[in-house]
């Protein structure tokens, strides 16, 4: 008997040009004991699916048809009162977001234990040593101390632990795991998923687990069960569908997924400094220069933060640099500094002229720095926050020309017309508002917008990381051929080593706002002599599967 | 340049750390459920903003017809009545409301329906002169202050907060006092009360919209700070004022009513909403209509105001 079995499941949402099918006649069975995922990009309706099962759709969702079994009982057509008493108790979730999704202002001990006090758990001592017992269990350091700490002083990666220990309390049979590491660092969502793996080899619980990340099905799950377009694709052993897609819409995404690409490294491209004659003239390959950053954060009662510590690096003209860390490894700092959004403490920043002779932009202020925009942009990593809403996709695109009186108006909007021509979007789009375009297209405007004043140096703040992988890839791509047509200079900040790999030529490892090591992306990602990048790199989700 | 540079570094740091935290993907439920299939038609800002109005609820639709007949009335106010507001008939005193009189009649003869109507015109363009001192004042401090910040922003909104600690109706009768009796003076009375929440507002917009990533990537694509006030936070920040600038029409009407009744706005015997309710008073044990009638207009187109004011909220969201 299947632990969840789920027949032709539709969902509508309440738009507003009227109700819209978002999932249209899904099945997907989970067996004891085994981890199924639920792949697919965003707008593949996977959450909803999830969601549906246990009758937690948001507002204006509907089930319109088919049926699920848990565990052999039919509970489509139970009430919220009925639902109340399978969820929790048989079937747990472990929710996507563990900042918003604890109450910041209850100690987690409380909260964990409320689950157990509506499951009916009575008296106050029992349910704080069960509580206990979950925490360890889930593998928190000093639970009785964690249990009186509020949500705000754990980590990302602890929160998220809280969460699982809330979902595994009453010992459900099935977990439903909601793109639970998708906000945490790799090496702390390694360590997730290894937990959430414990649990169903020792307590033999069934996991269903939703996810965007190929590699991550790819290590975790027996059976993976692709949707595109709130349809199955395909669905099957993992093993199987991995080597052998049978549906051209998962060969797509496999050969996007940069997790599972084998393809080789890029190598410092001779053919821009050789070709360039002005550039191996100049006797200085380097693009950009930095030496000895720091940059500390005044913080209040205590010690100044150092987010950027003794930061060193070099880029040639033309390359890829790539700055990896996690989340306060002072990448995007250090992103910052060079594009002189803050001001270094200490340390020189030199980037490379017209004729490409260095000079210190460090030391730069007001009208200066607005002269540096010229040779150097920035493009940011959330497509939705970085335009502004109530311009046109041509305001937005000729804003930097606008800004330094450059051509006239017509002059401005041709300019616009053929850049976003150049990063391929349909010339429609230019009268359009931003609202009505899609992340990656959105990134497509954000970059373009950033070449319109022709800068030699482009530095991509987590560019692609809210990204779909397979407009991940296209934007990649993007990146790449502007890099070869144009001669640019990227520094690209990032945390996923995957892509990384695909498209920097050097990278920077960074911990806790120092460099660990440099290298050749080939020399770093083949022989790390450093504990911290072998530790990222064992991190990244679907290695194994390319190693087998 | 200096003076933002603590905020500018905190408002980054901020914004890195819930970069960080939040990770990449949004609410994958709404995702799923606002995800388009191809993409949508091209729209002008008012044609999608109709669109995103569906069918109006029926009581923004008579909230509107409410304001538009008051506008009517202080517009042109002898298609509604043939009655004269000052000069009355003593022999038809005292009337209750009859198909002749719809409101009845006060001591003197008048036909207090005209004198409503009349009246329209001296508590609207308060009411307007009124916002409108508010909304410039109050907007440019709070833009100022927002978009400066520094010492420049604690000192203005110090004095916003003193202002704030006065009871409204205290601030206006002081100011009267200073400028002397009046509708338009009344009117600029109850105006300087509401500057106070004017710059508050204008202020935290400001703040908001500065942090973005936008504004920020305009200063990176070579804007100056004028040009970025202009062309992006101004018009991402103004929405919100705009629907405390109709809310504040409605309790303007109220405060001018309050300050005519008390006997500091309009001289008698000029038809004001205010005054007409103050007039009644003294007949309420034995005619009722000349307090509650009046009463009830002003509490109508009030609440229409504020039902009006509250669907621009909406609309930001």
């Amino acid at each position: 008997m299947s632990v969840l079995e789920v027949q032709d499941l539709r969902v509508s949402y309440q738009t507003r040009a009227g109700r819209r099918e978002v999932v249209h006649g899904v099945d997907v069975t989970v067996e004891e004991g085994e981890v199924v995922a639920l792949v697919g990009e965003s707008g593949s309706g996977k959450s909803t699916t999830a969601h549906a099962l246990i009758g937690l759709l948001a507002e204006g969702g509907r089930v319109d048809g088919g049926s699920v079994a848990l565990g052999g009982v039919d509970i489509t057509d139970w009430d919220q009162k009925r639902l109340r008493s399978v969820r929790g108790a048989q079937v747990g979730l472990v929710p996507q977001d563990p900042v918003s999704s604890l109450d910041p202002v209850r100690p987690v001990g409380v909260q964990v234990g409320e689950i157990l006090r509506v499951h009916g758990v009575r008296g106050s001592a029992a349910r704080r040593g069960r509580v206990l017992e979950l925490l360890e269990r889930v593998g928190l350091d000093d639970p009785a101390l964690r249990a009186r700490q509020y949500p705000h002083e754990l980590s990302g990666g602890m929160r998220q632990r809280v969460l699982i220990a809330t979902a595994i309390a009453l010992r459900p049979r099935l977990i439903i795991a909601d793109e639970p590491t998708s906000a945490l660092d790799a090496t702390v969502q390694r360590r997730i998923l290894d937990l959430i793996d414990d649990l169903r080899r020792e307590e033999g619980t069934s996991v269903l687990l939703v996810t965007h990340d190929l590699g991550v099905a790819a290590d975790r799950a027996q059976r993976l069960v692709v949707l595109n377009h709130g349809r199955v694709v395909e669905q099957g052993p993992s093993a199987g569908i991995l080597s052998s897609p049978a549906d051209p819409y998962t060969r797509q995404l496999l050969a996007d997924a940069p997790a599972l690409a084998t393809e080789g490294f890029r190598r410092p491209a001779p053919p821009l400094f050789i070709r360039d004659a002005a550039a191996a003239a100049a006797e200085n390959p380097y693009a950009i220069v930095a030496e000895g950053l720091v940059k500390e954060f005044a913080v209040r009662g205590r010690e100044a933060f150092r987010a950027v510590d003794d930061v060193s690096f070099q880029v040639r003209r033309g390359t890829t640099h790539a700055l990896v860390g996690e989340s306060g490894s002072g990448k995007t700092t250090t992103a910052r500094l060079v594009t002189r959004f803050l001001q270094p403490d200490a340390g020189r920043i030199e980037l490379a002229d017209a004729s490409g002779a260095l000079a210190d932009i460090a030391g730069l202020r007001s009208d200066g720095l607005r002269q540096l925009r010229r040779r150097i942009q920035l493009v940011y990593q959330n497509p939705f926050s970085s335009l502004d809403p109530r311009q046109s996709v041509a305001q937005i695109v000729a804003e930097p020309l606008h800004n330094f009186r450059e051509g006239t108006r017509a002059d401005r909007h041709a300019r616009a017309a053929e850049l976003i021509d150049r990063v391929a979007l349909p010339a429609d789009v230019l009268e359009r508002s931003p609202r009505e375009l899609s992340g990656g297209q959105r990134q497509r405007v954000a970059i373009a917008r950033a070449l319109a004043i022709r800068p030699d140096v482009v530095v991509l703040d987590e560019a692609v990381s809210a990204l779909d992988v397979t407009v991940q890839a296209r934007i990649l791509e993007l990146l790449e051929s502007l890099q070869q047509e144009l001669g640019l200079t990227y520094l690209f900040i990032s945390h996923d080593l995957a892509v990384v790999r695909r498209i920097s030529h050097t990278v920077s490892v960074m911990r806790r706002g120092r460099v660990v090591e440099t290298g050749s992306t080939e020399d770093l990602f083949s022989a790390p002599t450093h504990e911290y990048t072998r530790e990222l790199l064992a991190a990244v989700p679907g290695r194994s599967e390319v190693a087998a | 340049m200096s003076t933002q540079t603590s905020e500018r570094v905190d408002a980054a740091t901020a914004a890195i750390a819930a970069d960080e935290a939040s990770g990449t993907v949004l609410d994958p439920v709404a995702r799923d459920a606002g995800a388009l299939d191809g993409q949508p038609t091209r729209r002008s800002n008012v044609a999608r903003l109709f669109a995103q109005g569906r069918r109006p609820s029926w009581t923004l639709v008579v909230a509107i017809a409410v304001i538009v007949v008051a506008v009517l009335w202080a517009a042109a106010p002898w298609l509604f009545t043939s009655y004269d507001p000052i000069d009355g008939v003593p022999a038809q005193k005292l009337l209750p409301p009859s198909a002749e009189h719809w409101f009845g009649t006060d001591a003197i003869g008048r036909d207090l329906y005209a004198r409503v109507v009349y009246g329209a015109i001296h508590s609207l363009s308060g009411a307007l002169i009124a916002v409108t001192v508010g909304l410039a004042a109050g907007t440019l401090l709070g833009v100022v202050a927002g978009s400066v910040g520094g010492w420049l922003d604690d000192v203005l909104m110090r004095v916003v907060d003193v202002l704030l600690s006065i009871p409204g109706l205290l601030l206006s009768l002081s100011v009267i006092i200073l400028l002397g009796f009046g509708t338009v003076n009344a009117a600029i009375a109850v105006g300087i009360g509401s500057v106070a929440s004017f710059a508050r507002l204008s202020r935290s917009e400001v703040v908001r919209v500065r942090r973005t990533d936008y504004v920020e990537a305009a200063f990176g694509s070579g804007g100056s700070f004028a040009s970025v006030l202009r062309r992006h936070v101004l018009p991402n920040s103004l929405t919100a004022v705009v629907g405390l600038a109709a809310l504040q029409f409605g309790g303007a009407i109220l405060a001018i009513s309050t300050l005519g009744f008390l006997g500091y706005g309009a001289p008698p015997p000029t038809p004001e909403w205010g005054l007409l309710i103050a007039e009644g008073r003294n007949y309420v044990a034995t005619a009722w209509w000349l307090t509650t009638l009046p009463g009830l207009v002003v509490l109508v187109v009030v609440l229409s105001a504020n039902r009006i004011s509250q669907s621009i909220g909406r609309g930001t969201r």
